[in-house]
Order: structure tokens, then sequence, then C-alpha cells
């Protein structure tokens, strides 16, 4: 099963070097890595989504801990998370699809960022499952480029124990 | 005090008590050399960096003091990976030194230019580039600290030449601000009390005790806990001398070629308490297969040891020597007599084993080793090198001293004795050191007798010589139809080697010699060195095939 790691690691060079070199040498298995700045100057924050079975995981856990320049280790994946991808898709739309394709951009809630004489860029912002189901319906259009960050996750203020309030979406 | 980086590494080393270090001198830390004169520390010219980074490793194991050694950069770091890698599988704490090109030339290609922080990422605990001088005095204070500490491990600090020359404000920072390192992560709680409980209710428990033990200078503790409960303990390779092995709980070494009595007591038992160790293939052999009848109890300071090879019932995260002195008030005196009854069978049954135990003309690996240990009261520190020679010392030399082994268990580097035993000597001047290798390992790196003599080191060196790669050449004959490919090995006169070094050199070819040539050598004040043409297809026995069940042991053949 897939499991949503964040770890929070110290801002040096090499950090994300010995985290990729540690999944390559103990042969896990990445699927994704997203990282960037966190709130706190100085520390990253990375998502890593990463297939295995428990103890696997709980392994990966370890090791990533071991390394001097990670502070801290969870596993967000059973918690209650927002868990988010960003993609652009570039899609083939001369102007008698466009129509067709922006009905299924308002109905993903997605966004035109860019338009061409024959193509369309959009941005989607969602769990996997969604940009997967967008990208699905409009590659019968020709998505000519493509570009997914990966997932990036937090977990609710519930859990912080801090009052939340659950927007709706 | 405004100092060079050169001027701050060695000043930083002195403040971290180093005395002592081992390396070859190059062009990229040729600024670090010129002001080593200034500071009160013996430099080793080793002949090769390999053998530099062995030193620094034999010096840290046998001292339990951080072992240093330096090299240049491009060809003289990648001399080192093999030490540094050796180093880091046995968890001992070696900081490697060494030169980067001028930052402005890094990435470049420059002349002996290698990305070496990349290369020994994955075998070192942590590691550094220096590139500028206000940075160097805080990452050696960090990198002491962190290879000393926890479960130690190699540290590698790569200097480029511009720090190393560059002027800066020196002061040694007291303290080291890593958020990330937790050297005594320790979650013992409820284990212990859970351990306590499986101990005191156990019918057949069974220590295995490994390097950790050693590291920890858990010894009393270890056999207190033997003795309380009266449990018998078996040990790794590197767990050799944590319990004097002639003691009546001890069982000596368990695993691929360990003692049958010790492998059919870890597969026979109900309780097995792993202490310091990390359940290397070569213990268990096929891990379905391994104690199917016990639960575990698993004692080590590094958390991502638990359940990495083994599933256990009970982890105990911690540092083995507190851990044990909080568990041993816990566990109640016991007698096992039905187990140990069945122990004292089956080692009465494994007298078969014992090449010694039959009468015999030819000149035994065997008997050499248990003719030193008999010749010196076992009152010496062993080094041994990679291979048959390493079982056969493992298994005839009776280690009742304590943390008198080293040997290379993890990576299994031949080469290893001598630049080891170098590093352990001068670690432990008053000792008597021994390096027992083989002629193959030996070649490895035989240009350090050069080092023994320029040290003017007394240690004796004895070279099992049976002109093959052995335990290779043991595994063609049982697992490859005796198709001895690439495996026999042509060598020098090794007395003549030696006395071209001016050590004096003896070559025993029977029995009857071998006792009188290691008195002869034990009586010379310096370096003596011994090649015993031992008896060529000799192999180490009992021995477990290679990914089988410690269960299914190959035994001494009945001649």
């Amino acid at each position: 099963m897939r499991h949503t790691l964040v770890a929070m690691v110290e801002d040096k060079p090499g950090v994300l070097n010995r985290v990729a070199s540690l999944f390559r040498r103990r042969n896990f298995n990445i699927e994704s890595l997203a990282v960037g700045h966190s709130e706190t100057p100085g520390i990253s924050r990375m998502t890593l989504v990463v297939g295995g079975d428990e103890k696997t995981i709980e392994q990966v856990q370890r090791q990533l801990r071991k390394l001097i320049n990670v502070i801290e280790v969870n596993d967000v994946t059973h918690g209650p998370t927002v868990i988010r991808e960003l993609a652009l898709i570039r899609v083939q739309a001369p102007s008698a699809q466009r129509g067709e394709v922006t009905e299924l951009v308002n109905l993903f809630r997605a966004k035109v960022v860019d338009v061409a004489p024959d193509s369309l860029m959009i941005e989607i912002t969602g769990t996997e499952d969604k940009v997967d189901s967008l990208v699905s319906l409009l590659h019968p259009f020709g998505i000519q480029e493509m570009v997914r960050t990966g997932r990036v996750a937090m977990v609710r203020g519930s859990n912080r124990k801090e009052a939340s309030m659950q927007v709706s979406e | 005090m405004r100092l060079t980086g050169a001027q701050i590494l060695w000043e930083s080393l002195v403040r971290e008590g180093v005395n002592t270090l081992f390396g070859i001198c190059g062009g990229a830390v040729i600024h670090i050399f010129d002001a080593l004169p200034d500071y009160p520390i013996h430099f080793v010219l080793m002949r090769h960096e390999q053998a530099a980074a062995h030193a620094a490793d034999g010096y840290a194991r046998a001292t339990g003091k951080v072992g240093v050694c330096i090299a240049t950069s491009g060809p003289g770091a990648t001399n080192l990976v093999t030490g540094i890698a050796t180093a880091y599988m046995d968890s001992s704490p070696v900081v490697a030194i060494t030169g980067q090109v001028p930052t402005p030339l890094i990435g470049k290609d420059a002349f002996q230019e290698t990305d070496i922080t990349g290369i020994t990422l994955p075998i070192t605990k942590h590691n550094y580039l220096v590139t500028d001088v206000e940075d160097l005095a805080r990452v050696i204070k960090e990198a002491f600290h962190i290879a000393r500490t926890g479960r130690p491990g190699p540290i590698h600090i790569d200097i480029a030449k511009d720090a190393q020359f560059s002027e800066t404000e020196y002061h040694y920072p007291e303290e080291v601000d890593l958020p990330g390192y937790d050297p005594n992560p320790s979650d013992a709680g409820e284990g212990l009390k859970l351990a306590a409980h499986l101990i005191n209710e156990a019918e057949r428990p069974l220590i295995l005790a490994g390097h950790g033990v050693i590291i920890s200078g858990a010894y009393a503790e270890l056999r207190e806990l033997a003795e309380k409960a009266q449990i018998p303990v078996a040990t790794t390779l590197l767990g050799i001398s944590s319990l004097p092995e002639s003691h009546p709980l001890c069982l000596g070494m368990a695993g691929m070629h360990g003692q049958a009595f010790a492998n059919r007591a870890i597969q026979a038992s109900d309780l097995l308490i792993a202490i310091g160790m990390r359940f290397d293939d070569r213990v268990t052999g096929s891990p379905p297969t391994f104690a199917p009848h016990a639960k575990i109890i698993h004692i080590d300071i590094d958390p991502a040891e638990i359940g990495k090879n083994v599933a256990v019932d009970v982890p105990i995260v911690g540092d083995a020597k507190p851990i044990l002195q909080e568990l041993n008030p816990l566990v109640e005196p016991a007698q096992h007599p039905d187990w140990m009854a069945q122990i004292a069978e089956w080692r009465e049954d494994s007298v078969q084993d014992d090449a010694l135990s039959r009468d015999f003309d030819q000149l035994l690996p065997q008997y050499v080793v248990r003719e030193i240990w008999k010749a010196t009261k076992g009152d010496v520190l062993v080094v041994s090198d990679v291979g048959q020679n390493q079982m056969w010392e493992a298994q005839y030399f009776i280690h009742d001293k304590l943390n008198s082994l080293i040997t290379s268990g993890g990576l299994g580097t031949m080469g290893f004795a001598l630049p080891a035993a170098i590093g352990a000597q001068m670690g432990r001047p008053e000792e008597r050191v021994w390096a027992i290798a083989g002629d193959g390992g030996f070649q490895m790196t035989i240009h350090e007798l050069a080092t023994v003599v320029q040290e003017g080191l007394p240690i004796k060196i004895a070279i099992l010589n049976n002109g093959y790669l052995g335990m290779v050449r043991q595994w063609q004959q049982l697992f490859f139809k005796r198709k001895y490919c690439a495996t026999p090995l042509l060598g020098p006169d090794f007395a003549k080697v030696a006395q071209a070094y001016e050590i004096d050199g003896f070559t025993v070819e029977e029995k009857g010699q071998v006792v009188p040539t290691i008195q002869r050598a034990l009586e010379i004040e310096g370096p003596a060195l011994i090649d015993f043409r031992i008896e060529r297809e000799e192999c180490v026995y009992p021995m477990v095939a290679p990914g089988g069940s410690i269960s299914d042991m190959i035994r001494q053949p009945q001649s």
C-alpha cells in the first residue's frame, strides 16, 4: 500500500541527495517526493509517497530518522489529512473543441491559465484521483504537455489539538 | 586568535584528544601538513590510504576512542573508501579527513578532483564538504560528537584547499546544535518489564551477544545477566570476547561457521535475548528458518535495526550497558537444568567438528591458531583478516580476555589485518598484538610491513598460507564440483619479504616446527613474521550453506 510521509529536514546543501540516496541504496520504492520551505526558516518540508507493507514503511521512517539532517518523520496516511497535488496540462483545443474542454475545466473547478490558438493550459489542484480523472477525460483531445507536482500533505487542525473548522471543499 | 584552516584543524583535533593519526600526504592537503609540526600529534605515514583507514579503525576498536585518518583529494580519497566502508559496517568511530581541490575548481574536473562526499555518502554515518573556513571548527566538533556517540560510525570531512589556507578567528564550540540527531534514543520503559517477564518464564533462554556489548563496555552486565538466570551465551563474530570464552555459560560463536551446539541451541531456544547485534545473514542463515520456537528480545541502540532482518517480540532501544543495568534487577535467579543438560549433550557431540580431536600429522591451520593461543596464554590482542583464517582464529583461539579480537565482520575486507593491527598496536602500545591472515589477504596490504618497521611496532604476524583464496576455494569444493577457478594463488617467499623489510621472517612447513617457531617469534622484541605452509585443502567446519538454515550444518567429514 502507498503511504504518505512528511519529513522535516534541515535546509542544507545535499539533504535531498541524502534522502534520495537512502531510498536507492535500501531498495525502497519512492513514488513521489515534493520538497519546499516550511513555516520555520532553515527547515524544509518533504512529502514522500512510498510503496510497501507496514514493516517496510516502518523501516523507511527509521532509516530516514537516522539521517543527521532529518529532524522529524511522520506517517500521515491514516490520519485526517488534506492531500493535494497540482498539475499543469496543455491540451490540444482548436476552437471547435474549446467549449467542450472548458466545460470539463469548470466541472473540475480547474482553471484555464493560458490560451493559444490551438491549445489551452489548464491548472488543476486536488487529490491525485481528481487530477487522474481530469487527465483521462482530457486524453482524447490530445495532451501535449503535462507536469504534476507530486503529493503534498498536511494534517488537519483537530489532530493538532487546535480548534479547527473543516472548510467545505 | 586568528588561525588558518589548517591550524584550526590541528588545534581542534588536539582538543578532541587526538594524538595519533594515519594517512598519506598529497597536493590537496599540503597546507594541512605544513602546519602539523606545530602540534603534539604523531602522524603515521602509511603506504596506502586504504591501510590508513584500516589503521584508524583498528585504533578505534582497540581503544574505544575516535581513530583519525587523512588523505589527499582524488585517488587519495577514493583509496580510503574500502576502509571507511569497513568501519561503517562494523560501527567503528573513525573520522576521515580529505583535501579537496580549491572551491572555484570544484565541479570543473580539476586535477585530482573527485566527488568524494558523493562517494562516501552511503558508507558514512554523516559527511561534510567544507568550502568556508568559518564552518571548519563547528564541523570538526560535530564530526567527533557524531562518530563516538550513539551507534558509532565513520564521519568524513572533505576540506577544500582554499578553506585550509584562509584565516579566521578561531573559537572551538562547546556544544553541538544537531536537532535531528538523538544519540541515545531510549524507549525501554514497558519493554524492560516485558523482557524480564519473558526471561523469568523461559525454559530454554539463550543470549546472543554482539559487538554492541563490547562497544558499550557492558561486559559485567552481560555476565551478571547470564549468571543470575543461568542463560547460555552465544556470540556473533564481533561479539567474541564480550564474555570470556571459557566461561561455562559461553557457547562461542554462532552462525555460518559457528559451533554446531551454539546453532542447535538457537534453533531449540524458546527465548532469544539479542544484545547489540543486528541479525546479519551470516548469523541467521535463512531468516524464516531462524530460531523457529523463540520469542525474541532485541536490545540495540539503533532503532533502525529493530525488525530490519528478523521480526522481534520485545524491542528495546538503548545502549546495552544502562539497559542491562535496568533489566538485570528485574530478572529472577533461575536454573535451567534440562536445557543445560541438553546443550552439554550437543557440546559433547560437537567434538566431532574439532579438527584437533583426532590424530594428525599434517600442518593444520587449526593447530597453528591453538598453539599461538597456548604460547601467548591468550593474553594478546588478535587482529584477524578475512576468510578461512578468520574463521579458524574465531574457532580455535580461546578469547578469555575481553575485547581481544579485532576483525572485519560486516564488510569482510581482505587486507584488513596488518594495517588494523598497526592501528591497534599504536592505540594499545603495552599489548602484544598478533595479526593472523591468509596468504591472499596479506598480499593485499603487504606494503604495510614498511610502516611496522618505521614505527618500531612489535607486531607478530602469522600467515596461514595455503596458496589459495581459501574460503572461495572451499565453496568451490563444496558447491562447484571442485572447479578451482581463479582461486589458486601464487605468493612470494613471505619470510624473505619480511627480511627485505628487516623483519625476522620464518617459514614453517611441518607440524613439529610450529611450537618452537612461535616461541622464537615471541622471544624477538620487535616484529616477526611466520609463514605457515598449511594443509592446502583444509576446510572450515562446521558450515551452513549460504542461504540455508542454521539447522542444517555441514559437519567435519569423518575420515
